[in-house]
């Protein structure tokens, strides 16, 4: 076990701490909300995928350009990315315990999420707008 | 924090060997965990060759013989020797369980015994539970009710009695929160599995009022959920418990009311 921080503090003292978050439970219905749209549309992607295996560069554009897969190719790299971070936060706040570290981490993280998922978004309508 | 090997003073060497005496036939050879705060040495592990003619049945009837007859320094809690106290709990051929209820017979080749994981040793295989304590004392576990006490009981309907079962045979040895990797990692704020069964054995109880609050203080990102239903909880629960579908119960009743 690391040092204690304030060794004279009772022990009960040292559990209550601060209080509770008061928060917590939106990020786990968000992740089991996540992993539920997550089932069909991981189903539905690996479907396509086999569908266009062979086809050349034209075929994949013009089937990502089709309003419903546009549309579902959208709500997949929303919902994975999403869930992507809240899983990766709960890793981070698991293993990470140097508060300035775990502090940096988890802002890299959720930049990077919301930055890769913006770029796959944008590469979808301008696939589907055609521009 | 993880903590992937053991500081260089913790480390295991290993330590002296008891053998059996002569004529013995059934010998069991039991391994175990030996630290002495007043020496300033490393833990180490002794051996001792048990007679199993000799002995009862149970790790603990091993461990009072070993203590009685062998070696009167083998410190260890105990006191019901019938898993009713939950005293004796310790980490016995790699599981977490009560010594007192553990055959010797289902251990298989010899017997490795150890303090309860990845707590402070206080001695042997006594651990130090003073914050584990602390956190049951955190979750206020006795009945609040602001309505006026009736001249008798406060009644419950069978059914809502029903409710308690599964969670008021919790003894505290502690041997669930002590085998679950989220409380090894994060026991500072993570309440663990033993806990969480206490807390939700008081928000289950028909007759408490305070349900809200007990939620309010639960409702955390340590608190509760550190904890990932990873089940070595339940698996290890030497009274048959099932803290994993209580802490499970605490999240449902989390999302129901929001």
């Amino acid at each position: 076990m690391s040092a204690v921080k304030n060794p004279m503090r009772s022990a009960l003292g040292r559990v209550r701490h601060l209080g509770s978050a008061k928060e917590g439970v939106q990020h786990w219905w968000a992740q089991r909300l996540t992993a539920l749209a997550l089932v069909p549309l991981i189903l539905w992607f690996v479907a396509s995928l086999a569908y266009l295996a062979g086809a050349d560069h034209a075929g994949f554009t013009g089937w990502l350009a089709r309003p419903y897969n546009a549309l579902l190719m959208i709500v997949l790299l929303a919902a994975g990315f999403h869930h992507a971070q809240l899983g990766l936060q709960v890793v981070i706040e698991d293993y990470v315990h140097r508060e300035g570290c775990k502090l940096a981490l988890l802002i890299v993280v959720k930049f990077a999420a919301l930055l890769l998922a913006l770029a796959g978004i944008f590469a979808v309508l301008k696939i589907a707008f055609g521009a | 924090m993880v903590e992937l090997a053991l500081p260089r003073h913790s480390q295991v060497k290993e330590g002296k060997t008891f053998p059996a005496p002569a004529g013995a036939k059934t010998v069991k050879t039991f391994k175990i965990y030996r630290w002495d705060p007043e020496t300033g040495e490393n833990p180490r592990v002794d051996s001792y060759d048990i007679d199993l003619d000799a002995c009862g049945p149970m790790v603990l009837d091993a461990l009072i013989k070993i203590k009685n007859e062998i070696d009167p320094s083998l410190t260890f809690r105990r006191s019901c020797r019938e898993g009713i106290c939950g005293s004796c709990s310790m980490n016995i051929a790699g599981g977490n369980t009560l010594a007192c209820i553990k055959p010797i017979e289902e251990c298989k080749g010899d017997v490795p015994i150890y303090p309860l994981p990845h707590m402070d040793v206080i001695k042997d295989l006594v651990p130090d539970l003073m914050k584990i304590w602390a956190q049951y004392e955190s979750v206020e576990p006795w009945l609040q009710a602001e309505t006026t006490a009736p001249s008798r009981e406060r009644l419950q309907s069978p059914e809502e009695r029903e409710k308690l079962d599964g969670l008021w045979e919790c003894i505290l040895c502690f041997s669930c929160s002590t085998g679950c990797p989220s409380y090894w990692w994060n026991s500072d704020r993570f309440l663990g599995p033993a806990i969480l069964l206490q807390a939700y054995r008081w928000i289950a109880d028909s007759r408490d009022e305070s349900t809200g609050e007990r939620l309010d203080n639960l409702e955390d990102p340590f608190r509760l959920y550190r904890c990932h239903t990873i089940m070595n909880c339940t698996r290890t629960c030497p009274k048959g418990l099932n803290p994993a579908k209580a802490i499970g119960e605490i999240k449902k009743l989390m999302v129901e009311r929001r």
